[in-house]
């Protein structure tokens, strides 16, 4: 039997993901709103003061990255797996941690990288130094990734319940903690004309342990799922 | 093809359906018949592998082609991009290739007129033979189709028969339930009546 290779049913996969996220564009859009949206709201809430602004910046970004990344996770394997494309993934005999691999990359591109676009902006409402805002977009881009990857480890275990979306922001919030920690504390560090290498190195480390590890804990969830 | 002997799968320790024991040989159809609730789709997604047996073992060297109630058709996608999808995902090197071979599919499978259309505007009807396409360009000798006429019109239930022909001619095996009704016509075919687990206990079955 001439199988389909890996390389082109990876491939399929990720062309139709984009196709489907163009078709859905309202839905994409929510999540980056959101975003918008929490930012906006700090200042009103603790005050307009540019110093204190300028403190909780990093915190506040990508607190609110955190929590819009969580928002469109639930719907990462749903609509696959109720209407039975899963399913017929899972059978057609290509490796499942692949599957999982396409379907967390596509979800970084359309939710992961918007944000990153989108925090040269965030960055400038909260007054954040400019010495920061490379270090910002830097822990930005290894960061976000290693939401994406973690996060399907929970829309995954979570997909065959009918409202997983707390469950699902219970089970990776924790996960995302020590990420949460490295970038707030190398953007800070950056500001206050101090080493920062060090936290960017680390949350380098987490973004290949997620890479390698992640997609196959996703397949094994998601196989636990369908069972 | 496929052998099986004493199945059996236990949901919250009580059994779905009996055990059941059959052999498959390439070219033959078997009929899985039992009343609603006895256990029908339960077989079929253990012989698919998307379930682990309770008891009893599967002897089988193919891989199997399944299609159960569920479609798989994205409602955001066109008949047309929903076929090419699966041709490239869970094809042969053939089916990768063309728009030639997928407006034949579509042809052969009589969707040709909503080719373009939203698999949300789609009958139920035409949903399920847009789930049966997978029939024309998988390879796989082994098929289990759970209801596959269901809601499939007079002209449907023919083209499927066609298939289903062409399929055993060729050497393939079909495993097919069905809860009555519509039986597959002018095939020989072995059938297997499931009773279900609760049925045997309460001494309901027939």
């Amino acid at each position: 039997m001439s199988r389909q290779s890996a390389g082109t049913a990876f491939a399929a996969l990720l062309r139709r993901d984009f196709l489907l996220a163009y078709r859905r564009r309202a839905e994409l859009l929510q999540p980056l709103v959101f975003l918008l949206v929490v930012t906006t709201l700090f200042p009103l809430g603790v005050g307009p003061s540019p110093q204190l602004l300028a403190n909780i910046a990093p915190g506040v970004i990508w607190i609110s990255a955190l929590l819009a990344t969580v928002l469109s996770l639930d719907s990462l394997f749903r609509s696959d797996y109720e209407d039975g494309t899963l399913e017929q993934m899972v059978l057609s005999g290509q490796s499942l941690a692949l599957i999982a691999l396409s379907r967390t990359v596509a979800h970084w591109l359309v939710a992961g990288l918007p944000i990153v676009l989108l925090s040269p902006l965030l960055a400038l409402w909260m007054n954040l130094p400019e010495e920061g805002m490379s270090i910002l977009i830097k822990s930005l881009v290894i960061g976000t990734p290693v939401l994406s990857l973690i996060g399907a480890i929970g829309g995954a275990l979570t997909v065959s319940l009918k409202r997983g979306g707390q469950l699902l922001s219970l089970l990776v919030f924790p996960l995302y903690v020590p990420l949460l920690i490295l970038a707030t504390s190398a953007v800070s560090s950056s500001v206050a004309g101090l080493p920062y290498t060090g936290q960017l190195g680390l949350m380098f480390a987490g973004l290949i342990a997620a890479l390698t590890l992640a997609p196959f804990a996703t397949a094994a969830a998601l196989k636990l799922s369908l069972s | 093809m496929l052998s099986i002997s004493d199945l059996c799968f236990e949901r919250y320790f009580e059994r779905v359906f009996e055990p059941v024991s059959f052999d498959l040989s390439a070219g033959s159809l078997l009929l899985v018949t039992g009343s609603n609730g006895c256990g029908k789709t339960t077989l079929l997604r253990l012989l698919a592998g998307l379930l682990e047996a309770s008891e009893g073992e599967i002897h089988s060297r193919e891989h199997p082609l399944y299609a159960g109630h569920n479609p798989a058709i994205k409602d955001d996608l066109s008949v047309e991009e929903n076929i090419r999808f699966w041709m490239k995902f869970m094809g042969t090197r053939e089916t990768n290739t063309g728009t030639e071979l997928c407006q034949q599919v579509i042809e052969e499978i009589g969707l040709t007129p909503v080719a373009l259309q939203e698999g949300r505007t789609l009958s139920a009807g035409q949903r399920k033979r847009c789930s049966l396409a997978r029939l024309l360009f998988c390879d796989e000798a082994l098929w289990l189709l759970d209801e596959p006429y269901s809601n499939l019109d007079r002209e449907g239930i023919v083209m499927l028969d066609r298939i289903l022909k062409t399929h055993l001619d060729a050497g393939g095996a079909c495993i097919m339930t069905t809860h009555g009704s519509l039986r597959p016509e002018g095939f020989e075919l072995q059938e297997c009546h499931l009773i279900s687990g609760r049925e045997k206990y309460s001494g309901t079955a027939a």
